[in-house]
């Protein structure tokens, strides 16, 4: 596991049903690249999180793949429709294989 | 006579620039805080979205090192068996403030203290503890967390009394010319401030939104890094972090941008 990896994400505690709000999330991670070369001449290991999840009572409802070329710490938001109370879950993959995880309530109503 | 086109479309095309130019910087923004009288926060220089990724205190990539701070404050260190809340209690309430008023004057140091020359004096001697090295995770938190708990506070610094020859020394820094491109801190972010140098656009140099979320740094900086930063780029011999030069500097530029705001962190790119 990558050091220092801490996810957070933020969806509003009530909304009524059909809003759309937004969810914001934000993980810190290196995000290595694996072009920058360190002080010794040496390419550095990329080293990054490649996919992130999110699902609303088990059911997708956001997925990305990230490349290289995404920041450190990335910041990532998108909108959600809801029609009912329930948990959205966020799942970050890294390289390295390692699964960082979250989930926040929402109620509906 | 044959028509030169090509120069013609050339010369239209400076003349729209410069109309460009000349209509954006007549037509005056409200800066809010940002800006009292002439002189303007590096937040203003930037584009929206780092502005907004700057306010929203979730979106800030700085608050990361502001939260890993907050969970310093209250670890014990050292072989005094003490935290900084042992002595200091809740920080909202006793840092506030800290940010706008360093660098200070320190009668038993006799020297300037800035905030992270002042952890290390009370890591050392307060608590029998090994001093946080400059740009260090610990250093940059502490530093992130202490700063933003004076957040929206004007800066106001002391310049008078034995501060004073600091603050001198400091002025004569800025206007000194270095390094093999000859430059003054003034050349760039007096004389040229809103001007475009390579990719950046030059802001006025000022030091209320430090500790910084660098874009480019993709992570926290310290002042004394850009200083270093800002003095290698004119190809001149950089100062070691906390160095009695940078220290003066310090004073000297925070009293540049008295009546700004604490950003801490702020986000640059
Ligand atoms: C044993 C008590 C003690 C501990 C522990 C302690 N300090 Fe201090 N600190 C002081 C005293 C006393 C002062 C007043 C200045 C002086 O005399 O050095 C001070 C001053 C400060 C100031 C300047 C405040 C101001 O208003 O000017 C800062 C910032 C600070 N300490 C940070 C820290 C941090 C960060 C830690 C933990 C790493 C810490 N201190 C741990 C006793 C302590
Ligand atoms: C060759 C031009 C140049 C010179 C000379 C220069 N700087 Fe800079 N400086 C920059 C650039 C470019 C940036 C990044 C964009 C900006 O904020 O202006 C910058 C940024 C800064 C910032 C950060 C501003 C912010 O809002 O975060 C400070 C502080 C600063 N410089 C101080 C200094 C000091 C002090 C000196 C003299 C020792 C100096 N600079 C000399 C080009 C220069």
């Amino acid at each position: 596991m990558a050091k220092g990896v801490k996810p957070r994400v933020r969806v509003p505690k009530k909304a009524a049903k059909g809003d759309v709000v937004e969810i914001k999330t934000l993980i810190s991670h290196n995000m290595e690249s694996g072009r920058r070369k360190g002080k010794d001449g040496k390419l550095i290991p990329r080293s990054i999180i490649n996919k992130m999840e999110v699902t609303f009572n088990g059911k997708p409802v956001f997925t990305a793949d990230w490349h290289p070329a995404i920041s450190a710490n990335p910041y990532m938001s998108f909108f959600a429709k809801v029609e009912e109370s329930g948990e959205f879950a966020f799942k970050w993959t890294d390289d390295d294989g390692s699964i960082y995880e979250k989930t926040s309530k929402i109620t509906v109503g | 006579m044959k028509t030169n086109w090509n120069r013609i479309t050339l010369i239209a095309t400076a003349c729209a620039v410069c109309i460009g130019v000349f209509a954006t910087s007549a037509n005056a923004t409200d800066w809010g805080p940002y800006q009292v009288d002439d002189r303007r926060s590096g937040y203003t220089y930037m584009t929206d979205e780092s502005r907004a990724m700057q306010v929203d205190s979730f979106q800030n990539p700085g608050m990361i090192w502001v939260e890993q701070g907050a969970e310093l404050w209250t670890e014990t260190n050292g072989k005094a068996g003490k935290s900084c809340a042992s002595c200091h209690g809740e920080a909202a309430e006793t840092m506030k403030g800290v940010a706008a008023r360093y660098p200070v004057y320190d009668e038993k140091a006799k020297k300037l203290q800035n905030v992270e020359t002042q952890i290390n004096t009370c890591l050392e001697k307060n608590m029998q503890a090994e001093p946080y090295k400059w740009e260090s995770k610990e250093m940059l938190s502490m530093t992130s967390f202490i700063n933003n708990q004076s957040l929206g506070m004007p800066v106001n610094v002391k310049i008078d009394g034995p501060a004073a020859e600091w603050f001198e020394k400091g002025k004569a820094f800025y206007y000194e010319r270095r390094g093999q491109l000859d430059m003054a801190c003034k050349h760039c972010h007096e004389d040229n401030a809103g001007g475009i140098i390579r990719a950046n656009t030059l802001s006025q140099g000022q030091s209320n939104g430090f500790p910084t979320y660098r874009l480019k740094w993709q992570k926290v900086g310290s002042l004394h890094r850009r200083f270093r930063g800002c003095n290698s780029q004119v190809r001149a011999d950089r100062f070691g972090y906390g160095a009695d030069e940078y220290l003066a500097l310090e004073l000297y530029v925070k009293w540049r941008g008295r009546g700004l705001p604490i950003e801490a962190p702020s986000v640059r790119n």
